[in-house]
């Protein structure tokens, strides 16, 4: 109780003051800064010249912000194609940083920042930590990975401005997270969801009982997460878990952020103008409907980016949020245009498995599906691994839990799997983003 | 009474078995009686140790997956017919019998069984008042000593 006993609202802190801007300010405010964006792009790198001069425009045609949507789209294959700095707008004596996203898939892309970029990218993380209620005394365990990765230097930079305590613990060693979390009375964590949920399982077996520490929010992300998780993570640790957006192709973390309302994140519009879009046609979508996330950089100087394509499939919503920020919010990111797996025809994704599995009393979230092709026919195989609360000691009790999972699956996806019970702790524990797929097709 | 078994959950697959059994030979702990329960993906290892709390508290360690469930040791005449009165007596009484295996040890003629009882209190009850002996920890623990 105690620990969430601050009103919702109680705490105004005046570094969320650019999340409250009226509406009408913050768009002058957004068409100032793409005008300004665009000639930068358009001066600076030789691909956005390229593509706006296709087109017949040149930078001054920005003259609204609708006019955004008559801008050419770039996505990872322009960042891959201009490997390593083929994209930057400013001059190497100006950057200050280079980070780099191994990406799921091929070579890395390099995002680089001048001091101007890094400051905003400062104040984002700051304004993240505040909008959750973190402030001032806090002290942040930041679990997420230091090094060429966004997350870790971000989350880190973000916490010093709030003025919290920072523990640049990084990812991985478990146990001695663990023991950082009891001994250094941490009372908020960053790191992804899928490793939070790691390391209560690892505390339960270690015996500490994570609800009776100080511990009260998570800043999850960098990975695709569903609301069952967040009830199962809020439930056993009795943390408040809260949804952080960003992608190392716009900034890092700190794109979007939660408020206490949970009700999705708020988007740092002031820097960064989000669009959905239909992933197909191209089409912006009404607000509420599901389609791609396009994200403009507003004031980025080392690499801007004009209309990048996400793959992230979300909703955008303007509706007012109970927290009263004028900020846009976007749903939670459950899946990836580029996560879709077509089984026999059907289009699955890992988070519809996951929910299934959920749905099922006790069923873990920790699983991994395995593609194969066998005679020429498709085969998913859901791995689940077995817990204390579901495993029966009879073969029956087992033999009715693959039941249970199976129809669940069949009943979400609409295709029979495999279900392959496994032991705990069998399949490999990310410590960044969870590999849910392994696809063996060879197609 | 009533024993406390453990149960293992193994995959099936090489080396599954071998990795508790040793963990338990390393630690000294002996096994007093087991059984294993197959199926085509995974089996459940049962095992019945004198120290089941460190037994458990060292498989789980290792990342195994342990479960404590409750067993009876009963005394069954060791000629035949012997467990057919047991059984007698358990199905008159409705009793749900999940599954039983076997001591090697041997007294009087009399043999000890392990069974797994939906309700194992009742089946104590039902036990007793059919004067089948039920055999307790204690008593258990003797009679492997001896």
């Amino acid at each position: 109780m105690s620990k969430h006993s601050i009103p919702k609202m109680a705490r105004f802190d005046p570094i969320s003051a650019p999340d409250f801007l009226p509406p009408g300010q913050l768009g002058e405010l957004q068409l100032q800064r793409l005008q300004n964006m665009v000639t930068l792009a358009y001066n600076g790198v030789a691909l956005f010249r390229r593509r706006l001069n296709d087109r017949g425009l040149k930078p001054e045609d920005v003259q609204t912000l609708d006019d955004i949507t008559r801008l050419p789209f770039c996505d990872k294959a322009d960042l891959r194609d201009g490997y390593p700095f083929g994209l930057f707008a400013s001059p190497m004596s100006e950057v200050v940083r280079l980070h780099a996203s191994t990406g799921t898939t091929g070579k890395p892309i390099v995002v680089a920042y001048t001091q101007e970029d890094i400051n905003v990218w400062t104040n984002v993380m700051c304004r993240s930590f505040a909008a959750c209620g973190l402030h001032r005394g806090d002290i942040i365990q930041n679990a997420y990975g230091y090094g060429l990765f966004t997350g870790g230097l971000g989350a880190h930079y973000g916490g010093e401005a709030l003025g919290a305590t920072v523990i640049p613990i990084s990812g991985g060693n478990t146990q001695r997270q663990i023991m950082v979390l009891k001994d250094f009375k941490v009372t908020a964590i960053c790191c992804t969801p899928s490793y939070f949920l790691h390391i209560l399982d690892q505390a339960a077996e270690l015996g500490v009982a994570m609800k009776d520490l100080p511990l009260r929010a998570g800043v999850f992300g960098a990975e695709p997460w569903t609301e069952s998780m967040r009830q199962r993570i809020e439930q056993e640790s009795g943390i408040k878990a809260y949804d952080i957006y960003g992608l190392s192709e716009i900034i890092g973390p700190g794109v979007a952020m939660e408020c206490p309302c949970q009700a999705g994140p708020h988007v740092f519009e002031d820097y960064f103008y989000p669009e959905v879009i239909d992933a197909a046609t191209g089409k912006p979508c009404p607000d509420g409907v599901e389609g791609e996330l396009v994200l403009t950089t507003l004031s980025k100087r080392a690499m801007p980016m004009i209309r990048y394509r996400t793959r992230d499939i979300t909703a955008l919503t303007s509706e007012p949020c109970g927290c009263g920020r004028t900020l846009r919010r976007i749903k939670r990111i459950s899946r990836r245009s580029d996560d879709m797996i077509i089984i026999r025809g059907v289009n699955v994704y890992p988070s519809q498995i996951e929910t299934a599995l959920l749905k099922v009393e006790g069923a873990l979230p920790h699983y991994q599906i395995i593609l194969t092709r066998e005679k020429g026919l498709d085969e998913m195989e859901v791995q689940v691994e077995v817990t204390q609360e579901v495993f029966s000691d009879t073969v029956g009790g087992l033999e009715q839990l693959q039941a249970r999972l199976t129809k669940s699956i069949e009943t979400t996806t609409g295709l029979r799997p495999r279900v392959r019970l496994i032991q705990p702790r069998s399949i490999q524990r990310s410590e960044g983003k969870a590999k849910r797929v392994i696809d063996q097709r060879n197609m | 009474m009533k024993l406390k078994q453990l149960s293992l959950f193994l995959e099936n697959k090489p080396g599954a078995l071998s990795a508790p059994v040793k963990l338990l030979a390393d630690a000294g702990i002996n096994i007093l009686t087991l059984s294993i329960a197959e199926a085509q993906q995974y089996g459940i290892l049962r095992l019945l140790v004198r120290d089941w709390k460190g037994a458990k508290s060292l498989l789980e360690k290792h990342g195994l997956l342990v479960k404590v469930t409750d067993v009876l040791a009963i005394e069954v005449a060791d000629r035949p017919g012997g467990l057919a009165e047991v059984l007698a007596a358990l199905e008159q009484a409705g009793l749900n019998l999940e599954y039983m295996y076997a001591f090697t040890l041997k007294r009087e003629s009399k043999g000890l069984l392990l069974f797994r009882f939906g309700d194992p209190d009742k089946a104590i009850d039902v036990l007793q008042k059919h004067k089948i002996n039920v055999v307790g920890k204690a008593e258990l623990f003797k009679r492997l000593e001896g």
